[in-house]
């Protein structure tokens, strides 16, 4: 029968030679092989790496551990509309809002704000809608932290108290990465 | 013998013995190094500087495990398999000479546990021995992983053996000795001459063919990669160890190392003419002469030399135990026998006529 494609190839099924049943030359052709391995282990630069010293970079646009940012006063940017709820696709997001009193002003950016907000990394998927959907700048995805693995499930609920952004300058983070020494500092100044 | 003699000799004894467990201990960490490295890897570099204490940690685990016994296993044989495997691995090293002698004043000390002039016979005994505690053990497990991986070890080791008794009677033809130290001695030149040749004297050059049989047996008596079929994770889980935990378990691999290092020591004695190394009597001669040494002290430094040549070439083979381990797979039982009844003992019979022939037409002595 003829094949369709006609790109069938023809097998021969030879026996083998004597080189080939003596085993030997296979074998020191294995073991030249090996040894090229051994030698380049012993020079080239390896690629493992080596954990708790050296950590793999993260790609620029991972999307990991949410954080609410402050704005540059230090207040915080949300305002508790809900559109990153609504964004969800994993419904990991609740959030309860509340009216900022008088005083507040140096707290809260808005005239509303979230009392509560809480993200189950359970449920989280870290596709990063939530982060697109926010009018306000307010919530990302930190592009160095994970979600840390835990012995309890509700231990994954993250409250607003392991969310927001810390309010000294040097634990602040832009887009989720660490600031250097001297944003930090360019940060004090505004702020003071 | 007189008395300070004999106490050297338990020295050397007791060196022997040391250093089997010593290198066995850092075949472990230079197994899975060398695998690494033959695999793109990094290997052991946690314990100690590159890792050099991990056979401690190791031993430290292996001891506080738990002591595991199946039901329905024979208590007493399973324990008394792995100490069988280990005695025997340990005892065969006892004939191979590691030096020449030492000398001081009239004392005279052999760098060889005990010099028996039935050394090669007194080895192979020792060896065949230690296929019983495999056999033992695996049995004794009262588990059929266990006891396939026993029938596997014993079968393959009849069979290899034969071969390599075969290969070594070539040997033996030559030499008209079964001692390990007339045998070495005899790989060399004595006086005058271009002493490069000294390399050419070695057995390895007479008896190629004898030689691949010899290493080939080698790897199937240790139960080495590609014929360690009697452990063989992929079918067997662990084969005869299957059941063994703890310290056991340990003597078990401790044991495979010791019969590595005793055969790299065997086949270096037999066919890399043992501490003998090259240019060895013109660094004699320039020690004698040329410095301010006192004749004894010139003749334990050339001998010290050959003990350094000696470890030399057994860790040159080791590492090519291993080498081979991480380079070739595991061979088919069916291919593993045919291998051995097919190939090589026809081989080897047809290598002993060849041998005799040459010697009758005194090509070589």
């Amino acid at each position: 029968m003829e094949s369709l494609s006609k790109r069938a190839k023809v097998l021969e099924k030879k026996p083998m030679t004597l080189a080939e049943r003596a085993y030997l030359p296979a074998i020191f052709q294995g073991l030249s092989i090996t040894m090229q391995h051994f030698f380049r282990a012993a020079t080239k630069k390896q690629v493992t790496i080596r954990y708790p010293e050296e950590t793999r970079p993260f790609s620029p646009v991972f999307r990991g551990l949410h954080v609410l940012k402050r704005d540059e006063a230090g207040r915080e940017r949300c305002t508790a509309c809900g559109l990153c709820a609504v964004a969800c696709p994993a419904e990991a997001i609740t959030m309860v809002a509340g009216e900022r009193k008088k005083g507040e002003e140096n707290l809260y950016r808005e005239e509303k704000y979230a009392v509560s907000y809480e993200i189950n990394m359970l449920r989280c998927i870290f596709c990063g809608l939530c982060e697109e959907a926010c009018p306000k700048a307010a919530v990302y995805l930190q592009a160095d932290k994970m979600a840390p693995p835990r012995f309890e499930r509700d231990e994954f609920i993250y409250g607003k108290d392991r969310l927001v952004e810390p309010v000294t300058p040097d634990n602040r983070s832009k887009r989720g990465i660490q600031l250097t020494p001297e944003q930090a500092d360019k940060l004090r100044a505004q702020l003071a | 013998m007189t008395l300070p003699a004999l106490g050297w000799q338990g020295l050397v004894v007791l060196a022997t013995f040391g250093i089997s467990l010593l290198i066995a201990t850092y075949c472990t960490y230079a197994e899975r190094v060398i695998a690494a490295f033959l695999q793109d890897r990094v290997g052991p570099d946690r314990a100690g500087p590159f890792g050099l204490l991990q056979p401690l940690a190791d031993a430290v685990k292996l001891f506080t495990k738990e002591e595991f016994f199946p039901a329905g296993a024979n208590r007493a044989l399973f324990v008394f398999g792995p100490c069988l495997a280990m005695i025997t691995a340990l005892m065969s090293s006892a004939v191979i000479p590691f030096g020449n002698f030492l000398q001081f004043g009239d004392t005279i000390v052999h760098l060889q546990g005990i010099e028996i002039n039935v050394g090669m016979l007194y080895v192979f005994g020792i060896v065949s021995l230690g296929v019983y505690g495999i056999m033992i053990g695996g049995w004794a497990s009262n588990n059929k992983f266990s006891l396939l991986g026993a029938i596997r070890a014993a079968s393959q080791n009849i069979s290899y053996e034969l071969a390599m008794g075969l290969a070594l009677i070539a040997v033996l033809m030559m030499s008209g000795t079964l001692s390990l130290r007339e045998i070495t001695l005899q790989q060399t030149h004595v006086g005058g001459g271009w002493h490069l040749s000294d390399i050419f004297t070695w057995n390895v050059f007479k008896q190629p063919l004898g030689f691949v049989i010899f290493i080939v047996c080698a790897f199937a008596e240790t139960n080495r990669t590609p014929f360690d079929l009697p452990e063989c994770e992929t079918e067997l889980i662990g084969g005869y160890h299957t059941e063994y935990s703890s310290m056991k378990m340990g003597l078990y691999l401790f044991a495979e190392y010791v019969n590595v290092f005793v055969a790299t020591a065997v086949m270096s004695v037999l066919y890399f003419g043992g501490f003998n190394y090259p240019f060895q009597y013109e660094f004699l001669d320039f020690l004698t002469n040329k410095t301010s040494l006192s004749a004894d002290w010139a003749h334990n430094i050339f001998v010290l030399m050959g003990v350094v040549a000696m470890f030399a070439k057994i860790f040159t083979g080791i590492f090519f135990f291993m080498w081979v381990r991480w380079t070739l797979p595991r061979f088919r039982y069916d291919q593993l026998m045919r291998l051995g009844w097919t190939i090589l003992i026809p081989l080897a019979i047809f290598n002993i006529l060849l041998t005799g022939g040459l010697i009758t037409f005194g090509v070589i002595q």
